[in-house]
């Protein structure tokens, strides 16, 4: 028998978990499948077991916020199934996954997909050696294994994470190196645009800028102003190489160099399932289109969370909030005015925690040479492609990613595109003098996890939706 | 070379599982991924790729680089980074392309 529900939800990040509660609330039958083997997401990954720890005094107040909501998602009532991979959606709903080496497909009426952010790929020459990973990366060590660099580390990029990581670092006794900070000069000058909202949500500011006293009082040596950096060694890291402003280059031998330039929302499903999509300019990135209720252009797929936009965890809670409000309604649990009044003050408290975005996004632009970077840099990690590959196969006509793909195999390797789909729009961009919003994305294609066919063999037949 | 690139905060009295890696015992700590284990190895690759055979060791940590896959128990291609340990799992590194076996 196929299993049925109300809803299944993909994700039990905080937008997962906090949507599962409300359509609880309204009596809604719910399922929520996650990958990880435990609720909270990337930024509350294993926070059950972890924040009662020293590790969870050192990861911060924020981190351990999230467990009072695993626990009140694990008494909802939701059924909820871990360590699971969603590899496609069909309409109907049918939602196909494999768990512990089976296959399932469950019927839903409705769909929620939370699945998070992931980091931005930001490319540069031997970011695929190991020894290079990302800063994400890094504090998901720290939150799982409490694991750290053994020897002082590299950090390169910009944006709160980086900052963020960096203090978690120095408190679990772990050393830096130096931080390759590669946000534009004149950061102050870019901020002041936002001045009333930086007064109106000064909590959050100075928490940042609390932690920039933290590393500066470490005596965290930062180098200002880096256009571009480069890692080096033979077959692992071995020594670094960046650019200063004035043009000189500098290396330094390194064990670990840890990346980032911000987050984009993970669009593989929705696009998947060919959901509108628009560019947003001012974060470089596709988010879904969304109505009030996070449902997208296909009537019954809903998404909440940072896959609608980036908003940090908050943000997340309220839009799974809103979601579940929505979907109730749709679901006719609710009358117009009583989700109206229900959503209102969630409405409100939204609009306040993105209310620093603008500006986060106007100080930590993603670096210069993401957009375009040098041709000897992989781009597609997966089928080892340069970028110098990528502009040569462009020279062909007016190819698009799809064609590129044809072309040269890029996109084509197990991550289906997830870590090349923007160097390669960028870099065909460039090259054809169109806006890269028109250039598009690859075509994603099912499954979209690794499926063995003896998995795909345990599949019953006699579920198959017709 | 050195020792490996990343090591665990102390954690006296924590309790540990044995896995093996390549043949090789391990000890790890339960809840952990196999991902994390690997990279405490002085060898922190865990495949080559089937292109050009470069090592390559986990990136992102979240299942969205597929630069961490291995033989996990037999199955190849495993994304380590969304596995957690047990005792007795077998890891073992995963060099070039898969081919069909019986």
């Amino acid at each position: 028998m196929m299993r049925e529900f109300d809803v299944v939800i993909l994700g039990a990040g905080p937008a997962g978990m906090s949507a599962a509660i409300g359509l609880r609330k309204q009596g809604l039958t719910v399922l929520v499948v996650d990958e990880q083997p435990a609720p909270g997401g990337q930024i509350w990954r294993a926070v059950e077991s972890v924040a009662p720890t020293a590790a969870g005094q050192l990861l911060g107040a924020e981190y351990r916020a999230g467990q009072p909501i695993a626990q009140a998602f694990r008494d909802c009532g939701a059924v909820y199934q871990p360590q699971t991979q969603v590899w496609q959606i069909e309409p109907g709903w049918h939602v196909y996954m494999t768990c512990a080496g089976k296959v399932e497909a469950v019927r839903a009426d409705r769909v929620l997909l939370a699945m998070g952010a992931q980091e931005r790929p930001a490319p540069f020459a031997g970011w695929t050696l190991p020894g290079v990973m990302t800063v994400g990366a890094a504090q998901i060590l720290l939150k799982t294994s409490r694991q750290v660099p053994s020897e002082p580390v590299w950090v390169a990029g910009s944006g709160p994470l980086p900052l963020l990581y960096m203090v978690q670092l120095l408190r679990a006794g772990g050393k830096i190196a130096g931080w390759l900070d590669t946000s534009p000069a004149g950061a102050w000058r870019r901020a002041l645009p936002y001045l009333p909202d930086v007064l109106g949500r000064w909590g959050e500011v100075s928490k940042g800028l609390g932690w920039l006293r933290e590393l500066r009082r470490a005596g965290v040596r930062r180098v200002r102003g880096v256009r571009s950096f480069r890692a080096l060694g033979e077959g692992r890291l071995e020594a670094l190489e960046y650019a200063l402003p004035d043009g000189r280059s500098v290396r330094a031998p390194a064990q670990v160099l840890l990346a980032h330039e911000g987050l984009v929302p993970s669009v593989h499903m929705t696009r998947a399932l060919e959901c509108d999509h628009a560019w947003n300019e001012a974060q470089a990135c596709w988010a879904p289109v969304l109505d009030a209720w996070g449902q997208t252009s296909r009537q019954g797929v809903y998404v909440a969370g940072d896959g609608a936009g980036i908003g940090g965890a908050e943000a997340a809670r309220a839009r799974g909030e809103l979601a579940a409000v929505g979907i109730a309604l749709h679901a006719g649990k609710l009358q117009a005015r009583q989700a109206q009044a229900l959503s209102a003050p969630i409405q409100e408290r939204l609009r306040g925690h993105l209310r620093l975005r603008p500006m986060l996004d106007a100080l930590y632009p993603p670096r210069a040479d993401v957009l375009d970077p040098s041709d000897d840099t992989i781009v597609c990690r997966c089928e080892e492609l340069t970028a110098g590959d990528i502009r040569q196969a462009a020279k062909l006509g007016q190819p698009g990613p799809n064609q590129i793909k044809a072309f040269t195999r890029a996109g084509m390797g197990p991550c289906q595109g997830r870590q090349c789909g923007y160097t390669i729009a960028n870099i065909l961009a460039k090259a054809h003098n169109r806006p890269v919003a028109e250039v598009g994305l690859q075509r994603v294609r099912p499954p979209l996890k690794p499926l063995t066919l003896g998995e795909l063999a345990t599949f019953n037949i006699e579920d198959e939706p017709r | 070379m050195s020792a490996s690139r990343f090591r665990k905060l102390s954690e006296p009295g924590a309790p540990s599982l044995t896995l093996t890696i390549d043949g090789v015992p391990v000890e790890a700590t339960p809840g952990e991924t196999v991902a994390a284990v690997l990279l405490r190895q002085q060898t922190p690759a865990s495949r080559t790729t089937p292109v050009k055979e470069s090592p390559r060791a986990p990136y992102c940590m979240m299942g969205v680089c597929f630069d961490c896959l291995a033989v996990v128990d037999g199955v190849a291609s495993t994304q380590t980074c969304l596995v957690t340990v047990r005792e007795g799992m077998r890891v073992e590194r995963q060099y070039g392309k898969r081919s069909l076996q019986s």
